[in-house]
């Protein structure tokens, strides 16, 4: 498959993955966002906001309104939902002949869905529901995905894409919520309690955290759950090994040259997750999360660099 | 709801007269009639939609930077009968028979040039005559692999030749779509007309870029070059692309070396044999054309010129569609196949011959110029429909640069009806059939009927507000 199709199939995936994350985090957070104008609010922003990974004017970050708007609708902030979805669509209208009609349309129809929202007045004052449609658009499309298009190298890359995002992500929302958490006791105040809740929530883990552990919340098992779970779809360890299993199969099908350090950078990565101890995690969080930041982005840099953007003399006259 | 259906002078595809259609038209105008203009504009909605989720849209240049514009689609089907196709099947087979004979001599030992049937400075001074061409020998003579000739209805019901599209003419994957949105419309109706299909157009497209390759490769790689995402036709190329099951690639996905054209793709570069490029000649190769162009591949001419890569079609086939020398074109005819044209030209004024330049000029109220290197209703004056300042502005373009504009008479393009603001109404309407020449021509039996939708235009072109409808060509 030609370098550049693997590229923009990749990007399409995660920028797809980004405006269904980013909606699901707002989602959870503006109802108390809008409610509370009191220092546990503040507090809140302050962590959407790092959870994100955007920066934003002060003027912005500090009015909720203006808050939403700007990482929802605002076309011209390349971090906000609408944004997102018109790269991931601009990716897959570069390859349209690549993936399959079904999955064309729909990426079309949640992009001219979220424009005309971004420019409706009743959209903007009531943004709930378009989170909800971005979730479902984006959803779809995964379905779609997986139901239309042969699962051959183009589809191994759009699960590298995805599930890249999703562990980044993922951990970027765990490294912000324990910044400075040292307990791991049972949480018992009820506005800790919401705030872990809204957390899990914004990965769509409540339910599924439940089943495993009840629903008493514990920092320790949150951090468990996510990071290592081998069964939840959104938890590191889950995505890590998406990712290890996309890129040995695309190593088998293109028997590519430097394929070998791909490979041992995945397996490293999965072998971390699963061979973890939240015990010892807990210890210091915030360097465990940097580390694997770290391992996502060497990953990234060798997928490219092997499959992507390799130097043409490297090929010729071999 | 055929109300405000008036009659002009020209040819009325549907009716012979008020209330006394056409025999092929028949079917149609009664299934019209049981329909209320709500249950037409529903189908119109619903034909709309599918245009927009599909994503079927072409890019405006001039306009905001790449709006993309879904092609407005007419609800009513345009019929041809199965005798009248044949004519026009026969005609430009030969015509394009004789096309690519002529560009095979005037690249090569240019014997129609020394006989004096072609003007050799017509030839030499049209800027799309390459001399980077001289001697080259092409795979197969095949200049010409994808053509799509521009024909008209005049006033008499015959088919005429409007122009001859020899580049990189587009416009094919809208004959498809066009076909497909119909039957799910009208399926009824469709099924009622024996209409033969064009879906077989990907498969015959593919057998004709294959019989370019070079012979000693088995099971050649073709790809379809691209100008890329911002490109008008963007959509078709990938249409196409996927019709055919092959890569379509932009100039920064391949490569040359020594001589030899690759592709770079996740498992290392892969060799291409045939290119189906949607590119201009001046922006294929930066050594060669232009080199400010980030579109082609540098080296490509080389490795075209070592016989190691096809390129459909040949670099320089614009001298044969200059409009210019399309008035030479039953001429040229006459000269390779001793035969007389079966599709007429329309009468056209060479403003570098001086008689014909004093009557265009006295006239130019009357008559349409054009630029003759132009295409896409570009560069044009409509006479009749012109004021006073564009008439001047012409005349000073052509006293200018008389070899760069040809005139010819206003044409009453013939009218078709179309579904417009809950009424029927005629709209003037050309038709575009594809042409292949690839071991041997083939031609689908249909095409692209273009309309302008403004009342009384006589532009199709869809970058100047022009739409489409669905041709059928019958059986019987």
């Amino acid at each position: 498959m030609l370098s550049r199709v693997a590229d923009s199939l990749y990007w399409m995936s995660r920028y797809l993955e980004r405006a269904e994350h980013t909606a699901r985090l707002l989602d959870v957070n503006l109802h108390q966002l809008l409610e509370q104008a009191s220092a546990p609010a503040d507090r809140r922003i302050a962590r959407l906001i790092a959870s994100l990974r955007v920066t934003l004017p002060a003027a912005i970050a500090e009015d909720p309104y203006a808050l939403t708007s700007t990482l929802t609708f605002d076309a011209a902030n390349p971090d906000s939902i609408v944004a997102a979805i018109a790269t991931a669509r601009e990716n897959a209208r570069q390859v349209r002949e690549q993936i399959s009609s079904e999955m064309w349309e729909q990426i079309n129809r949640l992009y001219l869905h979220v424009r005309r929202a971004g420019s409706d007045a009743d959209w903007r004052s009531e943004p709930q529901q378009f989170y909800i449609a971005v979730k479902e658009g984006a959803h779809l499309f995964q379905g779609i995905t997986d139901a239309t298009m042969s699962h051959d190298e183009g589809w191994q890359f759009i699960q590298v894409g995805r599930f890249m995002e999703r562990a980044s992500a993922t951990a970027a929302l765990l490294n912000v919520h324990f910044a400075g958490e040292q307990s791991n006791t049972l949480v018992s105040t009820s506005l800790e309690y919401l705030d872990w809740v809204g957390m899990l929530k914004s990965c769509t883990a409540f339910e599924a955290y439940c089943k495993v552990y009840t629903a008493e919340i514990h920092p320790e098992r949150i951090a468990e759950f996510l990071l290592l779970n081998a069964e939840f779809p959104r938890s590191v360890r889950f995505a890590a090994d998406a990712v290890q299993r996309a890129l040995h199969v695309i190593a088998r099908t293109t028997s590519a040259r430097n394929a070998g350090r791909v490979d041992r950078l995945a397996g490293r990565l999965r072998a971390t997750l699963d061979y973890g101890q939240v015990d010892e995690i807990m210890l210091d969080m915030q360097s465990y999360i940097e580390q694997l930041q770290r391992q996502f982005a060497q990953i990234h840099s060798a997928v490219n660099n092997t499959y992507v953007s390799y130097p043409a003399d490297s090929v010729i006259g071999a | 709801m055929f109300e405000s259906y008036q009659f002009d002078q020209a040819y009325d595809e549907m009716f012979v007269s008020s209330d006394d259609p056409r025999l092929p038209y028949q079917t149609l105008y009664e299934r019209l009639q049981e329909l209320t203009p709500e249950a037409l504009h529903q189908r119109q909605q619903a034909a709309d939609l599918m245009f927009l989720n599909q994503g079927i849209t072409f890019t405006v240049y001039g306009n905001e930077a790449g709006i993309e514009r879904v092609w407005p689609y007419d609800l009513l089907p345009r019929i041809v009968t199965n005798s009248e196709w044949s004519v026009v099947e026969r005609g430009l087979t030969q015509r394009i028979t004789a096309l690519n004979l002529f560009l095979n001599d005037i690249y090569h030992a240019g014997k129609i040039l020394q006989d004096g049937v072609v003007p050799r400075d017509l030839v030499y001074s049209c800027k799309h005559y390459r001399r980077e061409m001289r001697d080259l020998r092409v795979p197969r003579g095949r200049y010409i692999a994808v053509v799509g000739t521009d024909l008209v209805r005049l006033q008499d019901g015959q088919f005429a030749v409007l122009e001859d599209n020899l580049r990189v003419p587009s416009g094919v994957s809208y004959m498809l779509v066009n076909r497909q949105v119909m039957k799910r419309v009208f399926p009824l109706l469709f099924q009622r007309y024996n209409v033969r299909p064009v879906e077989h157009y990907g498969r015959a497209l593919l057998t004709t870029l294959q019989a370019l390759a070079p012979s000693e490769r088995q099971n050649p790689t073709i790809v379809l070059l691209t100008p890329g995402v911002y490109n008008s036709a963007y959509f078709e190329h990938t249409f196409l692309a996927r019709l055919m099951g092959i890569q379509l690639v932009e100039g920064r996905d391949l490569l040359v070396h020594e001589n030899i054209v690759y592709m770079r793709t996740t498992a290392g570069l892969q060799r291409v044999d045939v290119i189906y490029r949607r590119i201009d000649d001046d922006f294929l190769d930066p050594l060669a054309f232009r080199s400010d162009s980030t579109l082609g591949v540098a080296g490509l001419m080389n490795a075209y010129r070592a016989g190691n890569v096809a390129l459909a079609n040949a670099v320089g086939t614009g001298i044969a569609d200059d409009k210019a020398l399309y008035a030479y074109v039953p001429k040229i005819i006459r000269y390779y196949l001793d035969e007389e044209p079966i599709l007429p030209n329309i009468e056209t004024y060479l403003l570098t011959n001086d008689s014909d330049r004093a009557y265009v000029l006295e006239h130019l109220d009357e008559l349409v110029v054009k630029a003759v290197g132009e295409s896409g209703g570009y560069g044009m004056l409509i006479g009749p429909h012109s004021t006073r300042e564009q008439r001047d502005e012409f005349r000073q373009r052509i006293l200018a640069d008389p070899r760069n504009y040809i005139a010819q008479p206003t044409l009453a393009l013939s009218r078709a009806p179309c579904f417009i603001d809950g009424q029927i109404e005629p709209r003037h309407v050309d038709l575009r059939p594809y042409v292949l020449y690839g071991d041997q021509v083939t031609i689908v039996p249909g095409g692209l009927t273009r309309v302008a939708l403004q009342r009384g235009s006589l532009v199709v072109n869809s970058s100047q507000g022009g739409g489409s409808k669905d041709t059928w060509v019958l059986s019987e």
